[in-house]
């Protein structure tokens, strides 16, 4: 594991001492070494190959400074780099319409269920009017958990237990929403795969019969090489608006963010870190750059020097 | 396969009269197996392994170039101790079998153990699950329900119960009953929250009042789609709860689970089933040659 990239690209450079500038000969090992990070923190290998093609073109001719090492300069760049490429700023997401409709979607046990009763819990405390959908007719206990989740956070829960049909049970959700004052919609979806064309279709048909302002995919951040797949399938259907990222309480690399926002270019717009419904954040690109590095101060001593 | 055939007919044009493998050919080799969530080290590894066959060995087409590495990987797969296992069988002399189903966060513990009783039964055999995820919400319905699909009893004692005491009861009614097989569901836990991973512990060593040697198995369950921390995620619940079998769920996605070659290499811990959907009939019994074939197809 790379537990610290910097002294591994100080190692790659090792054999050029001396040597003050970045050059075409010496940058060859260090980018090998930037794109083995990346791979081992979960990046699609052919994201960090074009990433680290890049950070090539960057380091160029750049002089070293004496207060740091190359390979601490090179961290820098790539941090940057990344950094740049996960958005800059955070997004907030649209609430529009009355009632505002948010559609959650992403493959099974990503965390779909638990993210919508931390939204719903997370705009209430905002003072609006939240009501919670439950659109996942196959999952055993699908209904029950949402429910449960809703009755923790003070909000109502709209559910059908007998309706099989999703579009249906999301349509009644909003009329109740508007007879009874609810400014917000979210509605819970099934667990799906980008490869199951019905399943599919279902939440093709959702975000067509609902037409909601924000469309979250939420993804686990310990997703691995096939995250551009299934991010790519779902935003060809869905077009959505928005990543949630689950998770990430844990230890993975979450290489899988840079992957999703450089494949389907769309914004990382909550962060989930927990079981607990206040375990949601906004998503700040600096962090999660560093975090895929996996190395925490060596930005702020280069920034420093 | 038509895209399969493509990249061994790439590695053979690349190879034809060498004896050693070159950059083009390796290169090509490493980006499948990377892009299988191999990992770079597991990838090093069997690159330098077939690396040391071609240029002992002198191969010449790439039909010998296809098996060796299709040899090599499947070595790197731990074997199955008790082949007896293999069609959803039980060690004889052992009654009740008691297996307990960890792993992180909605991998597919409950699915699985769902899944697994169905295929014990039509087996022939008696399960009993135990509902020890009193955490999660609605978990313990999620089981119940499994268990009615099935048919298969499910001990609960409700939500925010001790999971010890569930697990505790689940193995005593297991025994009352002449149970063949007890299965036992956990909560999802990260294995970077160390109460929650001593509380595995605590499980296993309160069911062991009951049956000394239980749990038998302990099954860590896998999501085929997870990149490299799986490997994290064996070593830590292996150091908790000594893990004794794998379980590689969501397969049927385009995902293919290849950092199970690692962690089998490493941990020497062996695949058992793998799932392939979400219905009852959705789990298969690992078949190592079967899944070396899946990494080397295109989707
Ligand atoms: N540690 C941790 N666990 C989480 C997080 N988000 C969700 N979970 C857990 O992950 C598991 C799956 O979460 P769900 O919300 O049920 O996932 P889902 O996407 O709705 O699953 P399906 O409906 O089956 O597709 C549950 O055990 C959750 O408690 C998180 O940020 N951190
Ligand atoms: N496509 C597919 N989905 C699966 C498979 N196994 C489980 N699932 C789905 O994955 C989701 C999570 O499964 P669970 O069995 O609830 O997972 P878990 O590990 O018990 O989750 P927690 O108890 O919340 O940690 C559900 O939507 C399941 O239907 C599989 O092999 N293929
Ligand atoms: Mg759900
Ligand atoms: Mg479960």
């Amino acid at each position: 594991m790379f537990d610290n990239l910097s002294l591994k690209l100080d190692k790659a450079f090792q054999t050029l001492k001396g040597q003050g500038r970045i050059t075409e000969i010496n940058v060859a090992t260090t980018v090998k070494e930037i794109r083995k990070a990346l791979i081992d923190a979960d990046v699609n290998y052919k994201v960090a190959k074009e990433v680290t093609d890049d950070i090539r073109e960057k380091a160029m001719g750049q002089n070293v400074l004496t207060s740091i090492s190359p390979g601490q300069l090179l961290t820098k760049i790539t941090n940057d780099e990344l950094t740049h490429l996960m958005g800059g700023e955070s997004v907030d997401i649209t609430i529009e319409g009355n009632p505002a409709i948010i559609l959650i979607a992403g493959l099974q046990g990503s965390g779909k269920t638990t993210f919508s009763g931390k939204l719903a819990s997370y705009l209430k405390k905002q003072g609006r009017q939240v009501l919670l959908t439950a659109c996942d007719i196959y999952r055993p206990a699908a209904i029950k958990q949402l429910q449960v989740l809703g009755e923790q956070i003070g909000v109502e829960v709209y559910a059908e237990p007998e309706n099989k049909d999703a579009v249906k049970i999301a349509k009644a959700a909003i009329a109740h929403a508007k007879k009874n004052n609810h400014r917000i919609v979210i509605v819970d979806t099934a667990g799906r795969l980008a490869v199951d064309e019905e399943m599919m279709n279902e939440i093709a048909r959702l975000k067509e019969a609902l037409a909601p302002s924000e469309t979250l995919f939420v993804v686990d951040s310990m997703t691995g090489q096939d995250a551009v797949n299934t991010a790519k399938a779902f935003n060809d259907r869905l077009n959505f608006d928005g990543v949630v990222l689950t998770k990430l309480d844990g230890d993975t690399r979450g290489g899988a963010a840079l992957s999703i926002r450089r494949v389907v270019e769309k914004p990382i717009k909550f962060i989930s870190m927990g079981e607990k419904m206040e375990a949601l954040d906004r998503f700040y690109p600096d962090r999660m750059a560093s975090r895929i590095l996996g190395m925490g101060d060596v930005v702020t001593l280069v920034e420093k020097a | 396969e038509k895209t399969k055939e493509s990249f061994f007919g790439k590695l053979g044009k690349a190879l034809v009269g060498k004896s050693t493998v070159d950059d083009e050919v390796l290169d090509n080799l490493e980006e499948i197996l990377v892009a299988s969530d191999v990992g770079i080290n597991t990838t090093v590894k069997i690159i330098e392994r077939i690396q040391n066959r071609v240029s002992k060995d002198k191969y010449l087409g790439t039909t010998e170039l296809d098996s060796i590495l299709r040899e090599e990987v499947v070595a790197l797969l731990s074997d199955t101790s008790d082949t007896d296992l293999k069609e959803f069988e039980t060690p004889p002399n052992v009654k009740p079998y008691v297996i307990m189903v960890v792993g992180v966060n909605g991998v597919g513990k409950t699915t699985t153990i769902g899944k697994l009783s169905a295929q014990y039964k039509k087996a022939g055999k008696s399960v009993i699950l135990g509902a020890a995820d009193t955490f999660r919400a609605a978990a313990v319905d999620q089981l119940k329900l499994w268990g009615e699909r099935v048919g298969v009893p499910v001990i609960a004692k409700g939500m925010n119960t001790d999971p010890s005491a569930v697990a505790f009861e689940t193995v005593q009614a297991g025994v009352e009953q002449n149970a063949d097989v007890i299965i036992i569901d956990t909560a999802g836990r990260l294995h970077t929250k160390v109460n929650l991973m001593s509380e595995l512990t605590k499980i296993k060593r309160v069911m062991q009042k009951v049956v000394p040697d239980a749990p038998h198995d302990v099954m860590l369950v896998l999501d085929g789609s997870t990149g490299q921390n799986a490997m994290v995620q064996a070593r830590e619940f292996t150091k908790a709860t000594e893990v004794s079998s794998l379980a590689i769920t969501k397969l049927d996605g385009t995902a293919k689970g290849g950092v199970v070659i690692g962690i089998s290499d490493e941990f020497q811990i062996p695949v058992r089933y793998i799932g392939v959907g979400e219905k009852v009939e959705d789990l298969q019994v690992f078949n190592k040659k079967e899944f070396v074939d899946s990494l080397f197809k295109k989707n």
